[in-house]
């Protein structure tokens, strides 16, 4: 389960969040929206404690982490798996390499098992006899993917998927909502999505909040979001020029 | 209207070496922790020592040859012809103890601490450093330890592969010039000192230090895209070259001129 109460982080005068408050439940899927910009990739580092809050307090399962040291951390983090938004691939390893790099840290396997899991968690986001490239030779769509395959590799009861569908063709997409589903269903997976895409959003959430100046202004199923009075809400969901949301 | 004057920024730099320390000793202490990154450190191992052979070798040749050749001179005008052969000693006590470790620092500096800058960096403003973090790797262990010590064994091999390009090439030409070879042998041999030797290592050895960790350390701070990495690089190459022309000072007067080993 995931806490957070009264986030605040700034840099400069930049006031990015104000008093967030946001709770997850364990095996619930809750989709993040917002504008670019508005603070939900700082919002998802808070979560895995690769930044530290002004102030407010970050729970993880009963644990503050915001006071935890890097060594403290470590276990927190293991909980913890993490699509990046433009997949952060290690550029000098091979795919293979970069899919078991978790996978040796966080948990015991011989040698045979990991290859077996790298390839099978490749396999989950449709991508086969890729594992000897490098990230150079892999379209922007494949980095995504084999970032995702990363993040699952070694079965994290948490996923903080930054942005999943950008970048991807809409089947594809689709393919990684499908995952983002299965991976609650099968294994109880605690998800936290961050993205602009309402189809994905829709289909994959029991939860949307919407960010908006720094605080969850609307959280909701989504029918409730869809339905909301919320005007700035509304212009979000719509994807509409005109609104109260004037800070593109 | 008096221009405002700026303080000088004390805090900053304090802080700057601070952080600088601070990241020496946590590198230092990933050397104790397991695992250890051995295909990292062999990999530094060949950026670092095989990849400089080629400017080492040439720097450290022509290095050799112009000492050589202003020592011929020195010798020739201001004590007189015949003497020329005396300046073995002179040549290689230079080139071990000074102008080679100095200049080999300065090359590796080029080459080793702007592309540490430039490729951690890259990593960091593509947030491959957070990837390490939530893959449960400390990019401190991971990144730094390995390129520090395989700089500070690299660097004084470097420094002497060097040391005999240079004595080598100064030799070659005072011979070429008609100094008595026999002469100028016996008194290199005579009056250049093990010690010496491994006075130039030891600075080597800081050198190899200080240029890894204010590589990474620059590269760790880069912030905002492609400029920042440019940054980086700049400031890791003047900073590191300030530091080994600072230290290398610093070293000759602390490090004992003789000593029996």
């Amino acid at each position: 389960m995931i806490e957070i109460q009264g986030l605040h982080k700034s840099f400069g005068a930049n006031r990015v969040l104000q008093g967030l408050d946001l709770t997850v439940s364990k095996g619930e899927t809750l989709a993040v929206i917002g504008q670019s910009g508005s603070g939900k990739s700082i919002l998802i580092k808070h979560m895995i404690g690769l930044m530290r809050p002004d102030r407010g307090r970050i729970v993880i399962d009963g644990v503050d982490i915001c006071c935890l040291s890097e060594r403290e951390l470590y276990d927190v983090r293991r909980k913890f798996g993490l699509l990046f938004q433009a997949a952060a691939l290690f550029d000098s390893l091979t795919v293979e390499e970069n899919v078991r790099f978790g996978l040796e840290r966080y948990q015991d396997h011989p040698p045979d098992r990991i290859r077996e899991i790298v390839l099978d968690s490749l396999a989950k986001v449709g991508l086969r006899d890729v594992e000897h490239l490098m990230p150079y030779e892999l379209s922007g769509g494949m980095k995504k993917r084999v970032g995702l395959a990363r993040a699952i590799a070694y079965e994290p009861e948490i996923m903080l998927y930054d942005e999943p569908s950008t970048g991807i063709d809409p089947i594809r997409a689709d393919a990684i909502n499908d995952l983002i589903l299965r991976m609650q269903q099968e294994l109880n997976v605690t998800s936290v999505v961050i993205t602009h895409d309402m189809t994905s959003a829709y289909k994959v959430a029991d939860r949307i909040a919407m960010l908006y100046n720094g605080k969850i202004v609307q959280i909701g199923p989504p029918d409730e979001i869809r339905d909301s009075a919320d005007p700035v809400v509304q212009q979000f969901i719509h994807g509409r020029a005109e609104g109260p949301i004037k800070e593109y | 209207m008096a221009a405002e004057s700026k303080p000088f920024p004390f805090s900053t730099l304090f802080s700057n070496v601070g952080q600088v320390g601070l990241l020496f000793g946590r590198a230092a202490a990933g050397l104790f922790h397991k695992p250890f990154e051995r295909e990292n450190f062999l990999q530094q191992l060949e950026d670092i020592g095989v990849r400089s052979l080629p400017v080492v070798s040439l720097t450290a040749a022509f290095g050799g040859l112009v000492f050589g050749l202003q020592t011929y001179i020195g010798f020739h005008r201001f004590i007189g012809p015949g003497s020329e052969a005396y300046g073995g000693p002179v040549i290689s006590l230079g080139l071990t103890k000074e102008l080679i470790p100095i200049l080999v620092g300065l090359m590796i500096t080029g080459r080793v601490g702007s592309a540490m800058a430039a490729e951690i960096g890259t990593m960091k403003i593509t947030e491959q450093v957070d990837a390490l973090y939530s893959l449960g790797a400390d990019p401190v262990r991971y990144l730094v330890t390995p390129r520090l010590l395989a700089s500070v064994i690299m660097v004084p091999i470097l420094v002497l592969y060097g040391d005999i390009i240079g004595i080598a090439c100064g030799y070659i030409y005072n011979i070429m010039m008609g100094v008595n070879q026999h002469i100028y042998l016996k008194n290199t041999l005579l009056y250049l000192e093990f010690w010496d030797v491994v006075t130039g290592l030891i600075k080597a050895s800081v050198f190899g230090g200080v240029i890894a960790i204010i590589g990474c350390w620059q590269g760790l701070e880069a912030r905002g895209g492609a400029e920042g990495v440019g940054r980086a690089a700049t400031r890791a190459v003047v900073v590191a070259s300030i530091a080994v022309l600072i230290l290398n000072f610093f070293l000759s007067k602390a490090l004992p001129a003789d000593m029996v080993i």
